[in-house]
């Protein structure tokens, strides 16, 4: 540590320790941590010289739990995993389902998929670049954008029935079609979120004081980001145009025009820009997707699942009423369906960088080895290389701006 | 010329012979195996090759496989090449009673970590990392969890008494 300041103007009292830096604990519940981790920052006045993160406060053993649960009863496990956008994480696990198990979607789920993970994907960026306001003393922000995730929670509501921890859609679609409500809520999103967007934008990109704070704190190089395997907005900020939405289109994303908006160095203002700037993507994204929604005529107008007997769950009035149906949702509930032998790697793009479900069917009920690549844990490795030298105020804006989330980073 | 699995196996085999072996494709993502002494040389070579450039460690995690005998764990490897968009997947198995792996960390700094969960849960031994301790579970944990000796609770045990959930 030859970077500490030696301080020869102060004569320490006899007899007292001689150690001149402060260890500090950041967390585990701290305000500013956003999340249950915790750091253990050595400082020398207001700089850092080193930090240990300690991860794992709230880990459930999900992979294990996968271990004995059949595919519908993983679907909540991945709502806990980044909760700020349980659509996403949702929707990848039933994509995987589906690729192993060979159904086919109809277009019309794959783009009504595509409207709610972008929005999912709006409400996490928004929450995460309102935070890093919320960090540099700028609360407005925050109150003002939670109306729209507030409207956003409602159009899942609308469509599943829950809130924050989805548990979305089914195995080949959705569990229900979208009601004449929820497509209201949509329009009325989109005709009145641009506006706020724009006026969030007024509140920070510009703006003298948020612009110090930001510039320049914990950047990172396009080569040490993929190194440290930054995936997502944080591997954009930084320069390099990666977007698993465009690399392996699922769900249809290879219909949609959309831009990867990249930064340049990779610093808390870069990543701000490059969030912001995919909100209007997810934006355009999502006024395509309704376009073509709305496009559908006859039959086709009102398909939400995909025809897959064997793994669809049958609807609830004939489970009610129908002997056939009620054996088949038994069946597909308690896991006694065949499922393929396989093993597959399956990417999406989730709001926080690349989530990956890596699955191995022996053909037994249960997944024999489910394992989540969870992108908030592979790059928070890099917070003491990005911090080291900062002051102990950028760490927390580095924190906020990474878009740590505990759940996601713990399984 | 585009990257293909053809011709990645075709230098693969080139450079290391019989040593790399069971190549397959499940879903369209090539799949070979190593001896775990080559771990390491294998990873720089597709790192450093110039037509294969698969520099991106996706990700990094073991399975438990109890009935092979003398290589019950497997230690997976996801790459990525960023340049031609091509993913693959690349194991090596160790036999549970010594699971000494080369650690990856020089050459990818993601691995850290992914190193240290794997060890946590399945208790593999990699050789030169900075700082392999447990990181989800707490340390005082004298069992690695994710291996299939450790099943979960029985979920129709009756003779426990929780106050709180009254089973």
């Amino acid at each position: 540590m030859s970077d500490v300041i030696q301080h020869k103007n102060i004569r320490l009292p006899e007899g007292s320790i001689e150690k001149q830096t402060t260890t500090l604990n950041l967390g585990p519940t701290h305000p500013a941590t956003h999340g249950v981790f915790q750091n253990i920052l050595e400082l020398d006045g207001e700089r850092i010289i080193s930090a240990e993160q300690t991860v794992g406060y709230i880990h459930r053993a999900f992979e294990k739990l996968a271990e004995r649960r059949p595919l519908y009863q993983i679907t909540p496990l991945t709502d806990r995993l980044n909760y700020c956008s349980a659509p996403i994480n949702n929707m990848g696990w039933h994509l995987t389902c589906e690729k192993l198990l060979g159904v086919q979607t109809p277009k019309r789920v794959d783009y009504l998929r595509v409207i709610i993970m972008e929005l999912a994907r709006i409400s996490d960026h928004l929450i995460c670049n309102s935070i890093v306001g919320v960090d540099t003393g700028a609360y407005t922000g925050f109150l003002y954008v939670m109306q729209y995730r507030e409207l956003i929670y409602e159009i899942y509501e609308e469509v599943c029935g829950s809130r924050l921890t989805t548990n979305i859609g089914r195995v080949g679609g959705f569990e229900r079609d979208f009601t004449a409500t929820a497509f209201e809520k949509i329009e009325k999103f989109l005709k009145e979120y641009p506006a706020v967007l724009k006026e969030f934008e007024n509140l920070f990109s510009r703006n003298r004081i948020f612009m110090e704070r930001t510039i320049g704190a914990g950047p990172i190089s396009a080569e040490r980001a993929l190194n440290y395997g930054f995936t997502g907005p944080n591997l954009r900020a930084a320069g390099v145009d990666y977007d698993v939405r465009i690399h392996s289109p699922y769900s249809s994303y290879e219909d949609f025009e959309f831009d990867i908006p990249v930064g340049s160095t990779g610093d808390c203002y870069d990543r701000f820009l490059v969030r912001n700037q995919e909100m209007w993507q997810s934006l355009r994204i999502i006024e395509q997707a309704y376009r073509k929604v709305q496009e559908f005529k006859g039959a086709e107008a009102s398909v939400y699942h995909a025809d897959a007997p064997e793994y669809y769950l049958p609807e609830k009035k004939d489970v009610y009423t129908k002997m056939e149906a009620l054996i088949w949702h038994f069946k597909i509930v308690m896991g006694e369906i065949d499922i393929p032998k396989g093993e597959l790697y399956f990417p999406v793009e989730g709001a926080n960088g690349e989530l990956g479900f890596y699955l191995i069917s022996d053909g037994g009920r249960t997944p024999y080895r489910l394992h989540f690549r969870r992108p908030c844990f592979i790059y928070y490795q890099a917070f003491e290389e990005i911090t080291k030298g900062a002051m102990l105020s950028d760490a927390i804006i580095v924190m906020s701006s990474l878009n740590l989330i505990a759940g996601e980073m713990d399984a | 010329m585009a990257l293909n699995n053809d011709y990645i196996k075709q230098r693969l085999t080139e450079k290391f012979g019989e040593q790399v072996q069971h190549f397959e494709e499940p879903y369209g993502m090539l799949t070979f195996e190593a001896p775990k002494e080559l771990n390491l040389k294998v990873l720089q070579f597709l790192f450093d090759d110039e037509t294969l450039q698969f520099r991106f460690l996706t990700d990094l995690q073991a399975v438990h496989y109890p009935d092979e005998k003398g290589r019950e764990l497997a230690i997976v490897y996801h790459l990525h090449n960023m340049v031609d968009n091509v993913r693959l997947r690349f194991k090596v198995f160790t036999s549970i009673g010594q699971p000494d792996i080369f650690s990856a960390t020089a050459l990818y700094a993601a691995a850290n970590w992914m190193e240290r969960e794997t060890y946590d849960f399945f208790g593999v031994n990699f050789i030169g990392h900075p700082n392999l301790k447990r990181i989800l579970n707490v340390d005082e944990m004298d069992y690695f969890p994710m291996r299939k000796e450790y099943p979960l609770e029985d979920q129709t045990r009756i003779d426990k008494d929780d106050e709180m959930f009254g089973r």
